[in-house]
Parts: C-alpha cells; sequence; structure tokens
C-alpha cells in the first residue's frame, strides 16, 4: 500500500509532506475567530469613540476641578470634582476592606480547611453563590445590615441617650463596605488561584526544614502569590468602580455641596451621577453634552485605577523576576 | 575533580591487592628455585607454607572484584576488573606450581646431587624474567612490553623438551638416579607451566588496555600481523 | 503541644557502630500505613544504624517514598492516613503526642525527587532553615552556610554568586543547592527521595560522590529506582515489594547473592 501512494505521488518529490487538499476547516475556524475578535473591537472602538468624540470638546479644567455651585444641568457651570473624589475614595476604601478579608479567607480555603469536609463545601458554595447576587440585592443588603442594623447599634452604643444618627445613616463607610462585600468572591477567587499556582514542592521543602504551616506561608508562600492577589484587586477595583446600585441606598448622595469629610458623610458618585443627567435632567439636549463628558470622565477615572493596580503588580513581579 | 572518587580508590585498592599478591607469587617462585639449586630444606618448606597466603589473596580480590561489579562499571573499569579476576587465578597456580617445585627440591636435597641440575637453572632464569616483565607490564600500562612476552614462550617450552630428553638419557644409562631424574623432570615442567600462565596474564594486559583479544593466536608480537589486528577504536 | 524530648535526647545513641544489629538510630516496628482503606505499608520491621547508607529499592507503588516520609512525618501533610505501629527514632516513638513535628523535622532532613529551591537568592535559600532556628548574626550564618555549600560541592561553582537566584542554576547544581539547604541545619538524618532521578548521568554521579563524602557525618536513608545506584552508594539495601519488606541486607550481599527469589528476580530484572 505503501508503495502504492509512493508511486502516485513520485513524481513530486518536493510535495511529498504536503496534504492531499486543502484545509477548509482550519481556514474556516481562523476567518470565524478573527471575525470574533474584529467585531469585539470594533463594538469597543464604536464605543469609546463615540464617547471620546462628544464628550471631549465638554472637557475642561474647571469642569474637574470644580464643585457645582448651582446648576449642575448646565454644561457650563456643572463641576464634578466631588464625584470624582467620592469615587476615587469609595473605590480606594473598599479595596481597604475587602483585600484582608479575601485574602484570608483564600488562606484559609486552601492552605487550612480539609479538601472535602461539609464546612469547607459550604464555604465554597457561598462564595460561589456570592458572585451570583444582583447587584441592587447588594445594595439592599448594604442599607439594611450595614447602616440600619450595625450602623444603628454603633450610635446606641456611641451616642445612647443624646439620639444622634452619625453611623446609622447612608455613609461612605457603608457604601464601601457594600461593595467590598460584593467583590469579595472575585478576590477570594484570584487569591485561590494565585495559591494553587504555586508547586506543592516549595511549601514541602519548608515544612522539611522545620517550619510551622504559618511560617511557610508568610514566609515562602505569600511573597509568591502577591502577582495573583494583586490581579483580584484589579478585577475588583475594574468592577467596583462603574457600579451604582449597590451604592444607592447606603452613601450615594444627589447632590452635596462639597466633600464629604469624615467616614459617616454621604458622598457624591459618578457613576449615580450619570444616572441623575439622564433622568432627572429638566432639558435632555442641554445636558447631553455634559452626560457624555461625566461618562468619559469616569471611563478614564476607572482606566486610572486599573493602571495604577496594574503598575504595582508589574512593579511586584518585576522584583520577583530579578531574584530569578 | 583533583582527588579520587570513592569508586576510583576502589579500583585502586584492588590493583594495590593484585600487585601484592604478585609480588608474593614472583618471591614463591624465586625461593622455591633458590632452594632447589641450593638444596636448602628450610627454604623450601617455607615456600610451601607461604602458599596458603596466596590463596587468600586469590579469594579476597575475587570478593573486591564481584562487589565492584555490582556497581556496573564501564569500558576501562569493567576490563580492569575482569582481568584482575582472571590474573588473580593465574598467580594462584603460580603459587601452586612454585609449592610444588619446592616440594620436589625438598625431596632432592635429602637425594645426593646429579650434574644435570645446572639446565634448570637457565630455564628458571627465562622463565621468572616472563612473569615480572606480564606483572610490569601491568603495572606500567604497557601492553607492547606484554605482546613481547607471549612468544617467549615457545622457547620455553622447547628447553621443556630438551631437558625431559636429556633426563630420559639420564636415567637409562644411571638407573641410580630415577628418583632424582623424575623429581627434576616435575620441577622442568612446573617451570614450563609458570610461563603458560605469564603468557596468560601478559594476554590479560593485551586485553586491558588495547581492548582486544589475542588469546589462542599465537601471535602477539607485531600489530598488523593477523594476530594483532588493526587497531579498534575502543583501544 | 509539649516540647520535646527528641531536643534533649542525642541522636547519636551511643557505642553505635555501623550495622543495622547495633544500637540502632532508626527503629520500625510493625509499621503499617493506611490511605483511608489502600493499605500502603504491610508490617516494616527492621532498623537502621548510625552514619550508613541505607537504600530503599523496589519497584513503582511499592511503598519505598511512603516509608520514608514515614521517618520525618510528611505523611501528616495527607489527608486520611492512619498509622499503626511504632518508629522510633533515637528510641523516641516520633508519631507520639508528646513529640513536637517541627523539631523532629529539624533533626531528620529531607531532599526531594524534584529540586524545589525557594525563589530566593541562594544564600537566603541555605539561610532559611539557619533563621527559622533563630540564627541571625551574619558572621554566623555566613560562615554556616559556607561550609554547607562546601560539603554539597557547590561553593567553588557559586560563591561568587551568592545574591543570584538560586532557580537560575542548572538541575544538578540545583538539587546540590537543596542538599546543601537541608544540611545547613545539621540534622542527624537526611532522606533522599530519588535525588538524583531528574539529571543527567553526570550530575549523577556528582550527587552520588557527594553522599558518600556527606555518609561521614549523616546517617543517610535514599530512596532509588537505580540499582546501580544502589550498589554503588549504600551500605545496606532494603526491597521492598507491594508494601512488604522482603528483604534487607548489606547491600553486596544483595546484590550478589540475595537470599529471597522476588529479591533475585527483581534486582536481575525479571520483573517489576
Amino acid at each position: 500500500m505503501m508503495s502504492e501512494a509512493r508511486g502516485q505521488r513520485a513524481p513530486a518529490r518536493r510535495g511529498l509532506f504536503r496534504a492531499a487538499q486543502y484545509d477548509w476547516l482550519s481556514f474556516l475556524c481562523t476567518g470565524v475567530t478573527g471575525l470574533a475578535t474584529l467585531l469585539i473591537i470594533s463594538i469597543l472602538a464604536v464605543i469609546l469613540g463615540v464617547i471620546l468624540i462628544n464628550g471631549l470638546p465638554h472637557v475642561s479644567w474647571r469642569f474637574i476641578t470644580t464643585g457645582t455651585a448651582s446648576d449642575m444641568f448646565d454644561v457650563n457651570k456643572a463641576g464634578i470634582l466631588p464625584m470624582i473624589f467620592g469615587t476615587t475614595a469609595r473605590v480606594i476604601l473598599m479595596t481597604i476592606f475587602v483585600l484582608p478579608a479575601g485574602v484570608l479567607t483564600a488562606i484559609y480555603l486552601t492552605e487550612y480547611a480539609r479538601m472535602h469536609s461539609p464546612f469547607t463545601r459550604v464555604i465554597r458554595g457561598a462564595v460561589n453563590n456570592l458572585a451570583g447576587v444582583p447587584s441592587i440585592v447588594f445594595g439592599l443588603f448594604g442599607a439594611g445590615f450595614f447602616v440600619r442594623f450595625i450602623g444603628k447599634g454603633m450610635d446606641g452604643l456611641l451616642y445612647s441617650g443624646k439620639g444622634a444618627i452619625v453611623w446609622g445613616q447612608p455613609a461612605i463607610l457603608w457604601a464601601s463596605a457594600t461593595l467590598a462585600v460584593m467583590t469579595l468572591p472575585v478576590v477570594i477567587v484570584a487569591t485561590e488561584e494565585a495559591l494553587r499556582a504555586i508547586p506543592q514542592g516549595l511549601r514541602e521543602a519548608s515544612l522539611a526544614l522545620g517550619a510551622s504551616k504559618l511560617e511557610t506561608i508568610v514566609k515562602i508562600v505569600m511573597p509568591q502569590a502577591i502577582p495573583g492577589i494583586m490581579t483580584g484587586a484589579i478585577l475588583a477595583i475594574s468592577r467596583a468602580a462603574g457600579e451604582v446600585a449597590p451604592i444607592l441606598f447606603t452613601g450615594a448622595a444627589y447632590y452635596m455641596a462639597g466633600l464629604p469629610k469624615s467616614l459617616h458623610d454621604q458622598f457624591m458618585d459618578l457613576g449615580y451621577h450619570v444616572f441623575i443627567l439622564s433622568t432627572q435632567s429638566p432639558n435632555v439636549d442641554k445636558t447631553r453634552p455634559l452626560l457624555y463628558a461625566t461618562v468619559l470622565v469616569l471611563l478614564c477615572l476607572t482606566f486610572m485605577l486599573n493602571i495604577v493596580a496594574i503598575f504595582v503588580r508589574a512593579r511586584m513581579r518585576k522584583k520577583m523576576r530579578l531574584l530569578n | 575533580m583533583a582527588t579520587q572518587t570513592h569508586f576510583e580508590k576502589e579500583l585502586s585498592d584492588l590493583k594495590e591487592k593484585l600487585l601484592t599478591m604478585a609480588s608474593h607469587a614472583e618471591t614463591a617462585v624465586r625461593n622455591a628455585v633458590a632452594a632447589l639449586v641450593n638444596r636448602d630444606y628450610d627454604l623450601a618448606q617455607r615456600v610451601r607454607e607461604e602458599d596458603g597466603v596466596i590463596d587468600r589473596f586469590e579469594i579476597e580480590v575475587d570478593e573486591m572484584a564481584i562487589n565492584l561489579l555490582a556497581k556496573a562499571p564501564l569500558a576501562s573499569d569493567l576490563r580492569l576488573i575482569a582481568v584482575a579476576m582472571k590474573i588473580s587465578q593465574n598467580l594462584e597456580r603460580v603459587g601452586d606450581e612454585a609449592s610444588k617445585i619446592s616440594n620436589r627440591a625438598r625431596e632432592l636435597s635429602q637425594e645426593p646431587p646429579i650434574k644435570l641440575a645446572v639446565d634448570i637453572p637457565r630455564m628458571a632464569n627465562l622463565t621468572l624474567p616472563m612473569l615480572k616483565g606480564a606483572l610490569d607490564a601491568f603495572v606500567n600500562q604497557d601492553p607492547a612490553a606484554a605482546r613481547a612476552i607471549i612468544p617467549q614462550d615457545k622457547e620455553i617450552d622447547l628447553l621443556n623438551k630438551e631437558i625431559y630428553r636429556a633426563l630420559a638419557n639420564h636415567m637409562s644409562q644411571h638407573p641410580d638416579t630415577i628418583t632424582q631424574c623424575l623429581n627434576l623432570m616435575v620441577v622442568a615442567k612446573s617451570l614450563e607451566r609458570i610461563a603458560d600462565h605469564a603468557t596468560n596474564v601478559a594476554e590479560d594486559v593485551v586485553y586491558l588496555y588495547e581492548a582486544r583479544d589475542i588469546r589462542h593466536t599465537g601471535k602477539g608480537s607485531v600489530p598488523g600481523t593477523p594476530g594483532g589486528a588493526a587497531p579498534s577504536p575502543s583501544a | 503541644m509539649a516540647e520535646i524530648p527528641l531536643q534533649k535526647v542525642s541522636l547519636r545513641a551511643p557505642g553505635a557502630n555501623k550495622g543495622p544489629a547495633a544500637a540502632a538510630l532508626i527503629d520500625v516496628q510493625g509499621l503499617s500505613l493506611f490511605y483511608g482503606a489502600n493499605q500502603a505499608l504491610r508490617n516494616i520491621s527492621f532498623s537502621i544504624g548510625e552514619k550508613v547508607v541505607t537504600a530503599f529499592i523496589g519497584p513503582s507503588g511499592c511503598g519505598k517514598s511512603t516509608l520514608l516520609r514515614c521517618f520525618n512525618r510528611m505523611n501528616d501533610l495527607i489527608d486520611n492516613v492512619r498509622i499503626e505501629g511504632t518508629v522510633r527514632i533515637a528510641a523516641q516513638d516520633i508519631n507520639s503526642p508528646e513529640v513536637d513535628v517541627i523539631e523532629l523535622r529539624k533533626r531528620v532532613g529531607m531532599v526531594f525527587q524534584k529540586s524545589n529551591p525557594f525563589p530566593k537568592t541562594i544564600y537566603e535559600n541555605v539561610a532559611y532553615g539557619l533563621r527559622l532556628q533563630g540564627v541571625t548574626r551574619k558572621a554566623e550564618l555566613d560562615a554556616i552556610i559556607e561550609e554547607s555549600l562546601r560539603q554539597a560541592a557547590l561553593w567553588d561553582e557559586v560563591k561568587d554568586r551568592l545574591n543570584t537566584s538560586g532557580l537560575g542554576l542548572s538541575g544538578g547544581q540545583q538539587q546540590r543547592l537543596c542538599i546543601a539547604r537541608a544540611i545547613a541545619i545539621r540534622p542527624e538524618i537526611i532522606l533522599m527521595d530519588e535525588p538524583a532521578s531528574a539529571l543527567d548521568p553526570l550530575a549523577t554521579a556528582r550527587v552520588e560522590e557527594l553522599i558518600l563524602e556527606l555518609k561521614k557525618d549523616f546517617t543517610i536513608v535514599i530512596v532509588t529506582h537505580n540499582m546501580q545506584q544502589a550498589a554503588r552508594i549504600s551500605d545496606y539495601t532494603a526491597f521492598f515489594y507491594l508494601g512488604q519488606l522482603i528483604e534487607y541486607g548489606p547491600t553486596n550481599a544483595i546484590f550478589t547473592h540475595p537470599s529471597n527469589k522476588q529479591t533475585e528476580d527483581y534486582v536481575t530484572g525479571r520483573f517489576g
């Protein structure tokens, strides 16, 4: 049989390894995946393009460095500094809450918990389900739990008798806490992935030298997992920067004269402001440029927050790579 | 590495033990012949007692060699160990032949001397250098010197036949010397066997250093002759 | 947990000479180990003396690595492991609740099959165990690290780059680094789980020569697939099959005239 085939192909020695016919399937698949990529990029380009073109002319220095004194629906008079400040502050505060909680949970699940015990399975189930909860439900949860339960309880403890309502009302603290709860699964999963990627051999080597489990985690495992944890932080930040529903009832304010001065103050928020501009404006056409400009600023802010986090992660990776 | 590995040290220990055994064997032959020529009863007795030492050496060398083989040595290490076992066997037999010579020496020392004893020393003076030469070739890693020894065996064989004829002649003419003549025949035979063993050692040395097996070819001296064929890459 | 009779007792059994019959450093009696319902070790009993190299040989899955890991209780890391019988090191039952497993692991070191240097500098790799024990003075660390690297036959190759990453070394060098790291804390016993199986022949030869040198100061137990290696470096050999100890004795006896037919079959390659 072999000689038969060779006899047929004998004349074209340089075609010895060529396929019998053209590989249409590969071509088709390459084409389809290429088209899909092109589609996504073009959609993204269109969205960003439209926002950029319509919003950039209206973004002025005054726009982003002052607050709104009078008419916040007027593009010439509005200023969104308070919103920028509020969004940034709540994202940073959220990160401060979510990173320790998420990382410690992930460390427990990966390093300490027994793989198949019912308790572990319950925790994992809870984490997975948490990821699927709609954002508005988080908002209601935050309002009920943080604002009314914890906040009110704190007021009762700290200001008992005076009847003051300091913590028992929407505040930047509670909004950040709510966002932290919402982004917890993301951080936990990213940290777990980072921890699992560390070869077991390193842990064994450390334990075999007489280190305790805690020493092993602190000295060997954690330093290696930091880039992965940063990835989790980046994902959390990206998600949280644009979320509006969780902060609706927990801290976002329609209008504030100045910047929030303490953790129990409310704050203004870019995303919420976009919602307000879209729905509460008396003159839609006049407000539209303002809308584009605000959305552009929101996108830029999210982008910059991401860049900062990516930069920090790259620095850590570089430090680790220098060591290698 | 400048220092030896453990395995290299074990190999050199093996070589050393073999050489110690060789010097015992050489001494035994020399002493046996001296005892014969000088009619020295006590020396002859000592040679016989020393044979036990040589026997023990053979056992020790073989044991070391087997243990080394378990470590799966290759190439020249492998040949060295195989050759060490063979040389130790040949040396043990040399020791036995020396013992036999010393036994005949003892007997002869009790009998009156006869005139023909002069050829035996000559045979010994040819045999001993063969043995020494083969062992020196082993120590000096000189296969050419080993090859030079092999043709000398023929000379020893001829000499042995001569001595047989002379002794047979003498016996028929002087029947009262039959005991001495028979004893001298045994001595000649032993010396011839020692020369054979020396030749075996020489062939083993050629195998060790040239990786060529020249046994039973009869031609040892010159590479290029059918017995010493073209060089092989492993040589 | 209560400390540590293991710390106060010297692991050098007095008057010990090389030989399983003399005062044993490691003594195993009736040891059986179960992974859940699976029995991995069956009623193993033997003992190992001081400052000898003992090799564990046997086909894959026969339990030799499992047994090795019993000696420094690395099997504790696996769920569902149950042990019956005793393992005594320096006459102490290491599985008893009074024994601090951390202290045990400081006296019984381990080198793994796949070399696993930490992603730190060479210096910090060797210093890791020392720092765990509270050695912090630089002069002291420098001295011990240099000596450990010398003993591991690595010093000359790395003395000018102690501050570069351990992961930048070749495979053989990395394994020697792991050996240096293990011996830096001066354990009495070193366990080696196929330390040269991932190395090329030249690196393997260097590691074997290293083990023969280390024998003067440490008691070594090595698991190996390579029988010629076991013949080259070990004084005693134990042959395991399906979780059982089939034969145990001086290496040259096991490899030139084993008493047990199964051992003979394995050693000559007729099965397994």
